[in-house]
């Protein structure tokens, strides 16, 4: 993974005093509230319901043993004891004193990270494929790139104080674990007819209110060209993206305005004006940070490996289960990619305890080389698990409550943290998470992958658009409704769902979304998910089973 | 008010001439973007006695080739959230070659300061509290920076590689 070198350590230690400098100067009433607001919000400061809510980057999703012990620490210490991965590969804690807030940005950069930029209209974290490295089917490591664009990123000058915040993705594989298509600027790596690899450019995807896919801004893009690129989109969209209307300001609703041609055209014209040769990206500036990421020293496959998986599978139910849902294929012969679900049923979706953290610290390190991934459907990723260590590695995790089996399942859904912490929250959104997950596990094994998306309002954090079932929390009359949508998807065929019906009230969620399952189940054929059954026999089968015929 | 150009507080010698008002015959002036568009063949002073305040919504590049006619542009933040400026200064920097003075007015605020510096402005229309308060240590907060910008300074990808 990245470390950082004298530069990175040197410049985070100015950010700290910078901002440590910032809460004095609030808290002695040099800087009013309203001022100090947006210089907050850049080092990921908010202000909810009850207290300061504290938003740390991961970059790309990546965590080292010190870095979650470090989480640990900052929960115990200045928290409830526990955080809440988000669905950005960020962490947060939400019970956080303003006058704190400097000491704990200063520890987190004790461990090489960071809450720089994680709100407030910028460039935000940039997130990947939590199996970026090790996935049997990728083009190239994205990472690299994720942290090229992190760097530029960091406090730019010119690119701090957009229209609105900014969300940048990359992925390289066929299958898009990163939801790219929701993102202001998705990028994939590609290869073209040259065999050369490089950058294939969405833009104006997104969620929120106006859920739309992002386009094709370019369909080949020179690896060397991708920040001169980058800085002329962004600044178009600087320039241009809408300041009068924070509804209408993310640069989805500019490029929907403009039409995507005309889109291209701008920022194409912009790419041909700038200087691009100090932004260039020399091989030997790519190789640098690719070092970083260079592959573990793998062993070879133990000939017993499978015997003892075989053996457990035969003895164990729940870790056969576990092994079926939870693990995925690796490159590397001999190891496994498994997954750790945070959806036990009837708990918050994302939550971790310290004690949690502290054990996937252990485990990295017992397990693995020293590296997690928390992924943006709220769950974390050990990328390197030798084959013949899973049976162990299962057994460590159950007994601490970490052994859920729902990986891609009903009970894995994806939550934003709604009205118990939100102050925007129209609704709860963990207590409909916690009921329906528990609802629904005795029968997610017969009903198969599903991804069941859950925001407590309008601005979709839990992306409920592209949920397969998606449930968003709206007010009515000041009481918590829930708005059903079905065909939603976030992966590589990406939709926005649809929705079924009035909405319905919290205590007839479970049923609503049994009766849409119900559907499913009786119409699918072999091997189809739900957006695909709905693609097919359309919305008035799911309409007709939650609201009876009219 | 206060003026701090390149660093160091300094007297404003610039009279800034409403668009109702009169040109006086002689001495520094800005005039609006406007009135530069209506009036620009009957002025005849030279870049040393002309600047002009540029509205955050015109097109750095529309100032193109004229850039020359001015000794003073300014650029304009509405409120700390409206960014538009910090792209016009780069493109009359970078693009128009404006060598000239780029001054922030409006609000401009003590941790936006170093922003606007690499983004090419070199003086700063700032509040009075702005002395006591020393907003002037803001614009060496950071002596690191992680991208290339209009000013000279290095930047950490080419420090790497032991380049300038
Ligand atoms: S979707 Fe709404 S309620 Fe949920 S976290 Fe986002 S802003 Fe808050």
């Amino acid at each position: 993974m990245y470390r950082y070198d004298e530069f990175d350590r040197r410049f985070l230690e100015e950010r700290v005093a910078q901002y440590r400098d910032q809460v004095r100067r609030r808290l002695i009433g040099q800087l009013t509230e309203e001022e100090f607001r947006p210089l907050r919000l850049r080092n990921g400061l908010y202000l909810q319901l009850h207290a300061y809510m504290y938003r740390i980057a991961i970059p790309y999703g990546t965590l080292s043993p010190a870095q979650l012990r470090m989480l640990a620490y900052i929960a115990r210490k200045y928290d409830r004891g526990y955080g809440h991965f988000t669905t950005r590969q960020n962490i947060q804690f939400n019970w956080i004193k303003l006058e704190e807030s400097p000491d704990i940005m200063a520890d987190l950069a004790s461990v090489e990270m960071h809450s720089i930029q994680t709100s407030g209209n910028c460039i935000r974290n940039t997130t990947s494929d939590p199996f970026a490295g090790v996935a049997d089917d990728e083009i190239e490591d994205p990472r690299p790139y994720c942290e090229i664009i992190r760097q530029w990123s960091t406090l730019h000058p010119e690119f701090s104080w957009l229209p609105r915040k900014f969300k940048i993705a990359v992925s390289a594989s066929a299958k898009d674990r990163a939801a790219v298509h929701v993102h202001d600027i998705g990028l994939y790596l590609v290869r073209n007819a040259a065999g050369e690899v490089g950058f294939q450019v969405l833009v104006g995807g997104g969620l929120g209110r106006t859920p739309i896919m992002a386009k094709v801004l370019r369909d080949f893009l020179p690896k060397q060209d991708l920040l001169s690129y980058l800085e002329a989109a962004l600044r178009v969209y600087n320039e241009y993206g809408r300041r009068d209307n924070i509804y209408k300001a993310r640069i989805k609703i500019l490029v929907q305005a403009l039409g995507i041609d005309k889109m291209r055209d701008a920022v194409e014209a912009e790419w041909s004006k700038m200087d691009h040769e100090p932004l260039d990206l020399t091989k030997e500036t790519i190789a640098g940070i690719y070092k970083h990421f260079a592959p573990p020293a793998y062993g070879k496959p133990e000939r017993d490996d499978d015997a003892v998986i075989n053996t457990a599978i035969a003895a164990d139910k729940k870790f056969s289960r576990w092994l079926k849902h939870n693990v995925a294929n690796h490159k590397q012969p001999g190891y496994s990619i498994a997954t750790v679900s945070l959806k036990p049923p009837g708990k918050p979706p994302g939550d971790i305890t310290a004690d949690q953290l502290d054990l996937l610290a252990e485990l990295s390190e017992r397990h693995g080389f020293g590296e997690v991934r928390v992924t943006h459907e709220q769950n974390v990723v050990f990328p390197d698990v030798r084959r013949g260590d899973l049976v162990a590695f299962y057994a460590s995790l159950a007994s601490s409550g970490l052994g859920t089996a729902n990986i891609g399942l009903a009970s894995d859904i994806i939550a934003c943290p709604g009205l118990d912490y939100c102050s925007l929250a129209n609704a709860r959104s963990i207590p409909i998470a916690e009921r329906l997950g528990e609802h629904l596990a005795a029968r997610e094994e017969e009903i198969g992958p599903m991804k069941i998306k859950i925001s407590g309002c309008i601005n979709a954090c839990g992306h409920h658009h592209v949920g397969h079932i998606g449930i968003l929390g709206v007010d009515k009359n000041g009481e918590e409704f829930y708005q059903i949508t079905v065909g939603g998807s976030a992966d590589e065929l990406s939709a926005v769902g649809i929705i079924v019906g009035r909405a319905v009230p919290s205590d007839e969620v479970n049923g609503a979304v049994d009766k849409l399952l119900d559907v499913y189940l009786a119409q699918r054929d072999d091997g189809e998910d739900l957006p695909a059954t709905f693609r097919r026999i359309g919305m008035e089968p799911f309409k007709e089973a939650v609201y009876g015929t009219r | 008010m206060v003026l701090v150009k390149n660093g160091q507080v300094a007297s404003d010698y610039w009279q800034h001439i409403e668009d109702t008002d009169p040109l006086p015959q002689a001495g520094a002036v800005t005039i609006s973007w406007a009135r530069w568009l209506s009036e620009r063949d009957s002025i005849t002073r030279g870049p040393s006695e002309l600047g002009v305040r540029l509205p955050n919504t015109i097109a750095a590049d529309d100032v193109g080739a004229d850039a020359g006619r001015f000794g003073l542009i300014t650029v304009t933040y509405p409120n700390i959230g409206d960014g538009r400026a910090y792209s016009q200064a780069r493109i009359l920097r970078s693009r128009a070659a404006f060598k000239g003075e780029i001054r922030a007015i409006g609000s401009v605020v003590r941790d936006q300061l170093q922003f606007m510096q690499r983004c090419g402005i070199d003086a700063f229309e700032l509040p009075e509290k702005a002395l006591t308060e020393d907003w002037l240590a803001a614009l060496s907060e950071f002596d690191l920076f992680y991208q290339p910008a209009e000013d000279s300074r290095p930047w950490i990808a080419r420090q790497r590689h032991g380049r300038n």
